[in-house]
């Protein structure tokens, strides 16, 4: 039975990865989990310089999901690249760096920064909901999607994952504009913006007032997404959005996405990861699926 | 090193108003319990994503006790469990209080706390060993734990609505009463804490603050629950601590509440 997949030209022992923000740099996890077991670890985003996020209360409980604005915390890729690499180099699975920036220049300056470290793949991210430059403003467009993966491409050692917002009128234009910028991969989805009120306090219940909405909540729209970027791209799809069961990751995998991002379940399953990677072979075997590339986007 | 272990509850009752007191049985998690660890109790309602962080009021190496308020949903789910009822946790987490390991130090030491800050102090109260002063608050006289923390040294009462003990605050308690000491820890609502720190500032008293804020992952891997910090914090490097990883405790001096 084989469940190694290849993204563009990187070859995971599994589909399965952590998605950005949920899961650090994997030190705090690595308790829990065996982060050998894991396809890759995708850590946190990280800018140039450090970023102090946004103010308290950064999280709320919704049905069936959460609300996040943290805000990008992270300690600047020169901290990262001195402590965060070398632990997860010590770990048999690939490492896949999300980068974060307010402006080109602070991508390009990071991507540069993280040519020569021992990273097999960057991930874009071009669609946080909650910083006000930058992130998102970057992946709202199909020209702003195109124009940065082009410059991104042009300064990267490594091959480049644009994490895709789906807070778009049509998510097929920004996965070709990416496509078309020269991405080796795209991931999808980031979170929805959302927003809860808190009646008691009668205001907003996270400090940013909207936020990023994650979880099983959010999973039909995300394999929606999936589904409709997978068909309109050659390039490979990184599928995510409420994946906590082999299940879930089996729909996103059917739907087209070649791997799969486990994130917000960490917080409520820190072992959610190896549960998913568990339940595929499971799967596998019961269906009498010898590779797990013949179910890539089957479902037509 | 923390445990991921579905437990087991071997009883549980309502000790006051809307307050639960939880014995848990563990593998592993109460033996390597130290006073102002908290775990995360996760519910069984698949509707309710994020654990709720409970700090640990006691345990016995074997057992774990935690007394909480119910405050929304998750906790209400909580309050139905009885004997045998599996419990998933995680723990323990957070630094917990800085004492020594032999509860010696001989400095005096004033144990605060107000509401449902009151529990980890009774863990705390057996531990140390020195002199020590316990200044608690509760709204009114429908208290909890103050016959069990009285065993363990003098116990001083503050209430909100005057009926009992001290009309007013804990830091009014401690005015009152002339109360003194070495070192305070303490553990209770954002504006109490702000006080035992001004009170320790004014004092020239060592303070530790055990603080609360919303938390997803418990374990310093999210970011969503940091306090800002004097000093540069470990993580991102940005004066934004921790809570859950860094703290919960705190030098009064280090954090701004």
């Amino acid at each position: 039975m084989n469940t190694r997949i290849n993204l563009a030209g990187v070859e995971l022992k599994n589909p399965v990865m952590t998605a950005s923000g949920t899961f650090g740099s994997g030190m705090e996890y690595a308790d829990f989990v065996d982060l050998n077991k894991l396809g890759a670890v995708v850590t946190k985003g990280v800018a140039n310089v450090p970023w102090p996020g946004n103010p308290t209360p950064r999280i709320a409980e919704v049905y069936g999901g959460m609300i996040n604005a943290v805000g990008l915390q992270n300690p600047g890729i020169d901290v990262f690249a001195g402590r965060d690499i070398p632990f997860l180099k010590k770990y048999d699975t690939k490492i896949i760096v999300n980068v974060c920036g307010k402006s080109e220049r602070d991508y390009i300056e990071v991507v540069e920064r993280l040519a020569d470290e021992p990273v097999d793949l960057l991930e874009i991210n071009i669609s946080c909901p909650n910083v006000k430059e930058g992130g998102i403003a970057f992946g709202q467009s199909a020209a702003n999607v195109e124009h940065i993966t082009r410059a991104v491409k042009k300064a990267a050692k490594q091959p480049v994952i644009m994490k895709l917002s789906p807070n778009v009128t049509d998510i097929t234009e920004m996965a070709k504009a990416a496509e078309a910028g020269g991405a080796d991969v795209i991931s999808l989805i980031n979170t929805l913006t959302g927003m809860k009120i808190d009646i008691n306090r009668q205001t907003f219940a996270v400090a940013n007032k909207t936020g990023g909405l994650s979880g099983p909540a959010i999973k039909p729209v995300a394999v929606r997404m999936v589904y409709q970027a997978a068909n309109a791209v050659k390039i490979p799809v990184i599928g995510m959005g409420g994946i906590s069961t082999a299940e879930d990751a089996l729909e996103f995998i059917l739907a087209g996405a070649t791997a799969v991002s486990v994130g917000t379940a960490n917080f409520y399953n820190p072992r959610a990861t190896l549960d998913v990677i568990e339940g595929i072979e499971r799967y596998m075997r019961d269906k009498g699926v010898e590779d797990i590339n013949d179910l890539i986007g089957i479902v037509k | 090193m923390k445990f991921d272990e579905t437990a087991i509850v071997e009883s549980q009752r309502q000790i006051s108003d809307g307050i639960y007191d939880m014995w848990i049985m563990t593998a592993n998690i109460a033996e390597k319990s130290f006073p102002g660890q908290f775990i995360s109790v996760y519910t069984n309602d698949a509707s309710r994503l994020l654990p709720r962080p409970i700090s640990i009021c006691e345990t016995d190496g074997r057992r774990l006790r935690i007394v909480y308020r119910v405050v929304g949903g998750g906790t209400a789910e909580f309050s139905g469990y009885k004997a045998g009822d599996k419990i998933h946790i995680l723990g323990p987490l957070g630094n917990g209080f800085p004492i020594d390991r032999s509860g010696a130090s001989g400095r005096k030491a004033i144990l605060i706390g107000g509401g449902i800050g009151i529990p980890p102090m009774l863990e705390l109260a057996k531990r140390i060993q020195d002199d020590k002063e316990i200044v608690v608050g509760y709204r009114n006289s429908d208290t909890f734990l103050d016959r069990e923390l009285k065993l363990y040294g003098n116990l001083t009462i503050a209430t909100d609505d005057g009926s009992l003990g001290t009309h007013g605050t804990v830091i009014d308690a401690v005015s009152a009463n002339k109360i003194s000491g070495d070192v305070i820890y303490a553990c209770g609502p954002t504006p109490m804490l702000r006080a035992v720190k001004q009170y320790a500032l004014d004092n020239g008293i060592e303070a530790w603050l055990s603080l609360e804020e919303r938390m997803a992952c418990g374990i310093g891997a999210c970011l969503a629950c940091v306090c800002r910090s004097t000093d540069k914090d470990s993580h991102s490097m940005v004066h934004n601590k921790r809570v859950c990883k860094d703290g919960p405790v705190f030098n009064a001096a280090e954090v701004e509440l």
